[in-house]
């Protein structure tokens, strides 16, 4: 299978970003996602008492665990490592039992009206034809998103991450997630 | 005010005829439904480029095009406005193409027994009933008679037939930027522009004032900002709701309608302190002793009293803005129209800006050029009252809330018939009854439009329009760092019976006998153009936009400037402000505080909202369905209010809003003002998406204070209750 020297990830600056969900639209269409579901979403986090106030945009989704509680425990292989470092859903071997929904920490799946579960693929579809970029990451008007390969040399995680603040989502759960927001 | 109210022309509400046909159409259209595989390039797509009308910024791009459907649009790489990123409005523009609620036919206006409706009619009866109309009202009662009002770049083709065919033009110009326009204009002799003239991008300290840089989501303006904080800039903002933009700098929660006092205590500090560039103040600008005259009384204290600011950030604030100056800017804002005193707030933003040296510098005011493809001239119309100017003394412009207000008064002389494209005035006008009130003296309306809409329900005919993803319009030259001119031009052919605005006004033109005003074709009309620097439309379809180098943005230090004010420089005292018995230097006049009991009404925006007119896009709605009443936390307690309750808000005239709206209880807002997001709250059915969800914020603009200077409508001196009962 191809890219499997990479493993992606993403990282997200909350610094830049507006809380616009110009990433939901584009993924959407991009993805086909259906009227009334997502593959990813913009959380609002708001914190403190007037005039002391902090907000935080947090786009999140799928964060493509190295060790993916979905994977362990779906029942027909379908949700899979395809050595990209991605979390996949091959389609034609979901039945739609939502064993992954309740295993997953993030809430990041969905049950798609066809009957198989659907979440973010990093948009693999792209990356398999060379691309280096998700249509979430491509049309963010503040350029808040970023996919690396952590297996690259080139550096870009690295000076993304320098200097910042890294957090990262329930990583008391083991899943390690390949989310990383900057503060 | 009740819409029954007005026997003349009743609000059309629905037929079961459109009803039927768009049902069809619902079920046909399938972009929203569910496709089994990801998406992956098919034999045969194809990308058509061409620029965005979601809003007015006309940002580039890229139509995905499969199976004869626009599944996608993304930012076009090449296109200074874009840079390859889009907007969520943008991306969702497709919404918009497959709107089930559509305009889909010509409509006519039938009274059978008394009864009201619209009926479906032929292109041919509808255009030559509009072209009867503007001929008979010109015969009866001369030139002027008919009003168009347009808003959106597909105007420019009707402009051109109103501008021949003796019908005024009026823009939605003190609707939003005038006052800043002209309030720039007069210090420095032109004005800010659109996309603005500021270099965001290098910009080290930017103070932001009531502007929601960021959630307004300009595409290209939120990318400068972007650079700006990746580039480690600080950010203040001055706005008495915790923005977004606010969360990634400095908060000034002031009270509302004291920004001049603030920007008049800054100006007070920096002149004090001798913290402003006095080099380039010596040199370009006239007056600052007097400014100093007219400012000596905004002491920090003061200003501390009258903003609630408190005194040490007022003093923080304009040391900083020293200290980061010249590369320090007060950004000029976009939506000007706040509290009738908004030329002279602009002013005092235009002022402080020349203090800091910022012009033509990184990070400060800069100017822009356009592109340059040379005009093809058509006859204009020469009659005064065509190209009549307002009754304000310095506006650029007559605005539409003059020419409204103008139609219900008669004077200076009668207007008989509107002429409505793209701007749905009952949402987009202050004071709706005012609105409705001159639609009751007119014999004819006319609409041109893509959606129904609640004006379009008082409308004799209604013409539907394509959307801006089936047309061509004009060539985009805009005026921009890059200079560049793009192309608008169909990704898919016009769905239903709807026709492009150019298609519309040539037949209208022809139909009244003019058959000079437009080429036999759009494609020959734009080619022409473009042949004139030398390129084809063959080229600018394949590329999407032609791009010329950046312009030189930045002076030379002691560079010698030329401004196109009456001094030739940065007029700190305007000589033309005091010519007309203004104040030449901006003071603080005291607003209404607030009656007991009810808060002062502040709206704004939305990332992924223009206004009302997106507000029945399923793919945007998606995203934010309603707009919900912020409401400060500790104010909603003392009156029992409870977050996620709906209420309906009562202004302090005891006029009730339509709709009733979710309170949203927050810690992000004064305790004196509420907020809402403007464009929702649609009293139209047959928006069928966006019917009744929230509350439209203009139903609630009702006093009005309008600008001395030049007509900008002052919107926010509105106070409201709430209210729970139906």
């Amino acid at each position: 299978m191809a890219n499997q020297d990479k493993k992606y990830a993403m990282i997200i600056d909350t610094r830049n970003c507006v809380g616009c969900t110009a990433c939901v639209i584009a993924c959407k269409s991009e993805n086909s996602v259906p009227m009334g579901f997502c593959r990813d979403w913009v959380d609002q986090i708001v914190k403190g008492h007037y005039p002391r106030l902090t907000l935080v945009n947090r786009s999140d989704r799928c964060q493509h665990c190295e060790d993916a509680p979905c994977v362990t425990n779906c029942p027909t292989g379908a949700s899979f490592y395809p050595g990209d470092g991605t979390v996949i859903v091959d389609r034609s071997k979901c039945t739609g039992c939502k064993a992954c929904l309740a295993a997953c920490p993030y809430d990041a799946r969905y049950v798609h009206p066809s009957g198989f579960v659907d979440k973010c693929s990093f948009c693999r579809h792209r990356l398999l034809t060379g691309k280096t970029t998700t249509a979430c990451t491509s049309i963010c008007p503040t350029n808040a998103l970023t996919l690396v390969d952590l297996n690259s040399s080139d550096g870009l995680a690295d000076r993304l991450m320098d200097g910042r603040e890294v957090v990262q989502d329930k990583t008391h759960a083991g899943t390690h997630p390949k989310l990383f927001w900057l503060l | 005010m009740k819409l029954g109210k007005f026997k003349r022309r009743e609000f059309i509400k629905i037929s079961s005829a459109f009803l039927a046909s768009s049902a069809v159409a619902h079920s046909g259209s399938q972009f929203l439904s569910a496709e089994s595989a990801e998406a992956s390039v098919k034999s045969g797509d194809r990308v058509v480029k061409s620029i965005c009308e979601i809003c007015f910024w006309r940002c580039g791009i890229d139509v995905h095009v499969r199976d004869e459907k626009v599944y996608k649009i993304t930012g076009q790489k090449d296109h200074p406005l874009s840079r390859g990123r889009l907007c969520p409005r943008g991306a969702g523009g497709h919404g918009l193409l497959y709107d089930p609620d559509r305009l889909k036919h010509p409509l006519i206006r039938e009274i059978v027994n008394g009864r009201q409706f619209f009926r479906k009619a032929s292109w041919e009866e509808a255009m030559t009933l509009v072209a009867d109309n503007v001929k008979q009202l010109g015969q009866d009662y001369g030139p002027g008679a008919l009003v168009s009002f347009t808003h959106g770049f597909g105007a420019s083709f009707l402009k051109r037939l109103c501008n021949s065919c003796g019908i005024v033009s009026a823009p939605s110009y003190a609707q939003c930027r005038g006052a800043r326009e002209d309030g720039f204009k007069l210090t420095y002799g032109h004005s800010v522009g659109s996309p603005e003239g500021v270099d965001v991008a290098n910009c080290k300290y930017l103070v932001v004032i009531g502007h929601h840089l960021g959630e307004n989501m300009h595409n290209t303006a939120v990318q400068d900002l972007s650079l700006a904080i990746k580039k480690g800039a600080k950010l203040v903002a001055v706005d008495p709701r915790f923005s977004v933009l606010a969360s990634k700098g400095k908060w000034l929660p002031i009270k509302p309608a004291t920004d001049i006092a603030l920007v008049r205590g800054w100006i007070h500090i920096l002149i004090k302190e001798k913290k402003y560039n006095i080099d380039f103040v010596a040199q370009n600008t006239v007056g600052i002793d007097e400014l100093w005259d007219g400012v000596k009384d905004a002491t920090p204290e003061l200003t501390a009293k009258l903003t609630g600011i408190p005194v040490e950030q007022v003093v923080e604030v304009a040391r900083d803005l020293a200290r980061y100056a010249p590369n320090a800017l007060i950004h000029p804002g976009r939506r000007a129209n706040w509290y009738g005193d908004d030329t002279q707030r602009a002013r005092s933003m235009a002022i402080l800006n020349a203090l800091l040296g910022n012009y033509k510098m990184p990070g400060g005011l800069i100017t822009q050029k356009k592109y340059g493809v040379p005009p093809i001239n058509f006859p204009k119309f020469k009659h005064p009252r065509v190209q009549y100017s307002s009754k304000y003394p310095l506006a650029s412009k007559v605005s539409s809330f003059e020419i409204i207000q103008h139609t219900l008064e008669g004077k200076p002389w009668d207007i008989h018939g509107w002429i409505v494209y793209g701007t749905n005035l009952i949402h987009t006008s202050a004071n709706q009854a005012l609105t409705y009130e001159a639609i009751t003296k007119l014999k004819f309306i006319a609409s041109i439009d893509v959606l129904p809409s609640e004006i379009t329900g008082y409308s004799d005919v209604i013409l539907p329009e394509c959307t801006y993803l089936e047309r061509y319009d004009d060539l985009d030259d805009r005026t921009y760092r890059e200079p560049y001119v793009a192309i608008r031009q169909p990704a898919v052919p016009p769905m239903y019976d709807s026709k492009p605005g150019i298609e519309i006004f040539k037949i209208l033109a022809e139909k009244m006998g003019r058959f000079d005003l437009f080429e036999d074709d759009i494609e020959t009309y734009l080619d022409k153009r473009l042949k004139k620097i030398g390129k084809s439309l063959e080229e600018l379809k394949e590329k999407g936009v032609f791009v010329k180098p950046e312009t030189p943005l930045y002076r030379q230090p002691n560079q010698k400037l030329k401004f196109k004010t009456p001094s030739g420089k940065i007029e700190l005292v305007s000589s033309k402000m005091k010519e007309h018995g203004f104040d030449g230097v901006p003071q603080y006049t005291p607003h209404r505080e607030n009656p007991d009991g009810y808060y002062r009404l502040l709206f704004g925006r939305a990332p992924m909202h223009s206004f009302g007119r997106t507000t029945n896009n399923r793919i945007l709605l998606e995203m934010m369905p309603e707009n919900t009443i912020w409401v400060n936390e500790q104010a909603a307690e003392r009156i029992g209010l409870k977050d996620g309750e709906y209420v309906y808000l009562v202004h302090e005239n005891g006029t009730r809003s339509n709709n009733n709206i979710k309170v949203k209880l927050t810690q992000r807002v004064r305790d004196d003002v509420v907020y809402m997001v403007h464009g929702f709250g649609h009293t139209d059915p047959r928006l069928r998406a966006g019917y009744m969800k929230g509350v439209n914020s203009s139903e609630l603009t009702i006093d009005t204070v309008i600008d001395p200077v030049m007509g900008a409508v002052g919107i926010q001196h509105n106070f409201v209750t709430f209210s729970r009962g139906a």
